[in-house]
């Protein structure tokens, strides 16, 4: 993994500098907390319902075993005990001191890390295929391009107070697993017909109050012209894209304004007076970097039966389940990724414990090189496990609560921290999402319904990615009162689809139901093999709406007399 | 309405400084509005209303708002002691294309002024897109705020203030052993 030289410490060194006398200044009230609002939150520092939040940068998902180690002893020393890591790839800690943040900073420096940008109206961490470099069916690997732009977008003097968030993904494989059509910008490394690299490029794509999905507005870009380029998207964003209306400034809405065509034609002649400039990648950097991108000390193995050779195991049901989900195809033979979930029931989704961090810091040392990988449905991959070695890393994983066979299934949901800690949530999410989990904690119900992404918005920025869930959820206020929203049939990936909204809203205590009716209809009317996206793709809405609305939902503790308000 | 700056930050300096600001009140007209004798920053729209007669004097500026194109000015700046480039909101940072459009599109050469809403924070960032004047609101510690400009010693980016970005400056070691954290991943 990339590991950082003088020039990545003396400006993280000198970052921190600056926080902390930023942080100074406002305890002493020389900043005002208007003024101060921008700086931390560009440091990813929030002030949430209880306490500040602090989110830590884990470029483009990827760990080191003594960098997960870090969050473990952060969590111990300055938080609770846990961490939540996030639908960007980051990990975020919940009950930090403002004074205390300074200090934080400085131990995340020792192991190569920072909080930049991690919030604010400014270019995010880059995410990508938390499958980068092992996947069966990746083209190319997109982590050098992802770090060659984490070090363009930090602190580029431009671009720090963009009229909104800016968030780019960068996906290399067939299959894309970076969500790259809901991003602001969305690239997939290609070949073209020559062979040469290069990237498709989208633009305005997003979730939040206003979904769309992104448009191409160039189908090659050769590498070489990758920050030329997107620095001419930014700079047309950056001086037309809307002020006026926090909802209505993002990069989507200029697209959708100007239409695809037009923004492309401004993006093209701001680029004309960039192109070839230095800023122009050359070989020598891509090589430089790629150089930290290279494969592990793999032995050779053959490919096996991971559950052959454990007689006493054969048939050992919960090992054979973890094999159908939890594993991921690696593309060198003998090895698989691992998926280690985060979603076991009566746990909020992505939340790990800082016994958990360590020990996953130890799985990782002792089974895949001493690294680790954050996706953005909040679980955590080991990325190079040999395949005779997995029976035993299921066993120590399933005895610390990281084993549950629930991959892609029903409980492997994406769920934001909601009303319970967000001060910009309108309703609870965890309840809801522990209420569902509950409900159908029965696996062998999860396998038989299979894949199926159940996202859970505690509000409309969208941090549960509902728009693209099978099932999407997104709490709602009215009057008050928490409600919730049901969609179905979004999508994320190459088959990318915004959900449609069901009918009226729900209360907490009916969404267990709901799903389960949805559910109903899935398995009276699915083909065989049809995954529930794809059955509520093809009959829409209408037949899943009469089903759920046809009788009441009765729920112990309505809010309100009517159940359909 | 005039506004005044006892002083000012000239590149890495505070000065005293006798330019005014005018800003339009509510019932003013860029067409008729009197711009006074003496060193006066106009906006936009009253030097292109006004501009036969500004033309003729040398003790005159020009202001961009966050809104306008610098390239209306393009084909005066040559004339210009200053120019200068309005933060209505420290958050609003379409301040920053516009100094970068007239320094690297333009070829602006001039004094380059932020005006507005000029905060010790933003500072470095204005520098780097081509400021080397700024104006912080008078009630302000200026010499406070002049620390803004020494937070980093190095950058990634190229902009109008480096010409060319880290990789293109330092030969940058891939040094991976087997001592190291993540090693061969």
């Amino acid at each position: 993994m990339y590991r950082y030289d003088q020039y990545d410490h003396l400006i993280v060194r000198e970052r921190i500098a600056q926080y902390r006398d930023q942080v100074q200044r406002r305890l002493s009230d020389e900043l005002s907390e208007a003024e101060f609002v921008p700086l931390r939150l560009q440091n990813g520092l929030y002030m949430q319902r209880h306490a500040y939040m602090l989110r830590i940068a884990v470029p483009y998902g990827l760990l080191s075993s003594s960098q997960m180690r870090m969050f473990a002893h952060i969590a111990r020393k300055y938080d609770r005990g846990y961490g939540h890591f996030t639908t960007r790839q980051n990990i975020q800690f919940n009950w930090v001191e403002l004074e205390h943040t300074p200090d934080i900073l400085a131990e995340l420096a020792t192991v190569e890390m920072h909080a930049i940008q991690t919030s604010g109206n400014c270019i995010r961490n880059t995410t990508s295929d938390p499958f980068a470099g092992v996947a069966h069916d990746e083209i190319i690997d997109p982590r050098p391009f992802c770090e060659v732009l984490r070090q363009w977008s930090t602190f580029h003097p431009e671009f720090l107070a963009l009229p909104r968030k800016f968030k780019v993904a960068v996906n290399g494989a067939e299959q894309d697993r970076a969500a790259i059509a809901v991003h602001d910008i969305g690239l997939t490394v290609v070949r073209n017909a020559a062979g040469e690299v290069g990237f498709k490029f989208m633009a305005g794509g997003g979730m939040g109050r206003t979904p769309i999905l992104g448009s191409v507005i160039r189908d090659f870009l050769p590498w070489q012209h990758l920050l030329t380029y997107t620095e001419a998207v930014m700079r047309v964003y950056n001086q037309y894209g809307r002020r006026d209306n926090k909802y209505k400034a993002r990069i989507k809405i200029l697209l959708k304004a100007l239409g695809v065509e037009e923004f492309t034609r401004q993006v093209e002649a701001e680029w004309a007076d960039l192109k070839d400039n230095a800023e122009t990648l050359t070989a020598e950097e891509i090589a430089r970097v790629s150089a930290y991108f290279t494969a592990p000390a793999y032995e050779t193995l053959p490919n096996v039966d991971p559950a052959a050779g454990i007689e006493e195991h054969k048939d050992n049901k919960a090992f054979a389940n973890w094999l159908r989900r939890n594993i991921f195809a690696h593309k060198r033979p003998g090895y698989a990724a691992v998926v280690l979930s985060l979603k076991k029931t009566g746990v909020p989704p992505g939340d790990a414990t800082c016994a958990q961090m360590d020990f996953m810091a130890d799985l990782a040392d002792r089974y895949s090189f001493g690294e680790l990988r954050v996706t953005h449905e909040q679980n955590v991959v080991l990325a190079d496990v040999p395949q005779s070695r997995l029976f035993a890393l299921w066993q120590e994983a399933k005895a610390h609560g990281l084993a549950t066979p629930n991959i892609g299934l029903l409980t492997d949901m994406i769920c934001c921290p909601g009303g319970d800690f967000c001060s910009l949530a309108n309703a609870k999410s965890l309840p809801i999402a522990a209420a569902i989990a509950e409900r159908f904690d029965n696996l062998d119900f999860q396998h038989d319904i299979g894949d199926i992404e159940l996202n859970i918005s505690g509000c409309i920025n969208a941090c549960g990615h509902h728009h693209v869930g099978s099932i999407g959820v997104l709490g709602v206020d009215k009057d008050g009162s928490e409600w919730y929203q049901v969609s179905i049939g979004g999508a994320q990936g190459n088959a990318a689809a915004i959900g449609k909204i069901i009918g009226p809203s729900f209360s907490a205590l009916q969404m267990p139901e709901v799903i389960d009716r949805l559910l109903q209809v899935y398995v009276r009317e699915r083909f065989e093999d049809e995954r529930f996206v794809d059955t509520a793709q093809r009959l829409g809405v209408a037949p899943f709406k009469e089903h759920v609305y046809a009788t009441p939902i009765v729920a112990n503790n309505l809010v309100g007399e009517d159940h359909y308000a | 309405m005039l506004e005044t700056y006892p002083q000012i930050i000239k590149g890495r300096e505070v000065v005293a400084d006798d330019w005014s600001v005018l800003r339009l009140e509510e019932e003013e007209a860029a067409d008729s509005v009197v711009v006074a004798e003496g060193r006066i920053i106009v906006p936009l729209a009253v030097w292109l209303a006004q501009r036969d007669s500004l033309a003729a004097r040398a003790d005159i500026g020009v202001w961009i708002g966050a809104d306008e194109r610098p390239e209306a000015l393009q084909a005066d700046l040559e004339k210009f002691a200053v120019v200068a480039v309005d933060f209505p909101k420290f958050t609003d940072g379409r301040g920053y294309s516009i100094a970068f459009n007239l320094r690297k599109r333009l070829g602006y050469k001039g004094e380059l002024r932020a005006i507005g809403d000029v905060l010790r924070d933003q500072l470095f960032s204005m520098h780097r897109v081509g400021f080397d004047a700024y104006a912080p609101p008078p009630e302000r510690d200026i010499h406070a705020t002049l620390k803004g400009l020494t937070v980093f010693t190095e950058t990634y980016q190229a902009s109008v203030d480096q010409e060319l970005p880290l990789f293109r400056r330092h030969a940058r070691d891939v040094r991976v052993d087997s001592g190291d954290i993540g090693y061969g991943i």
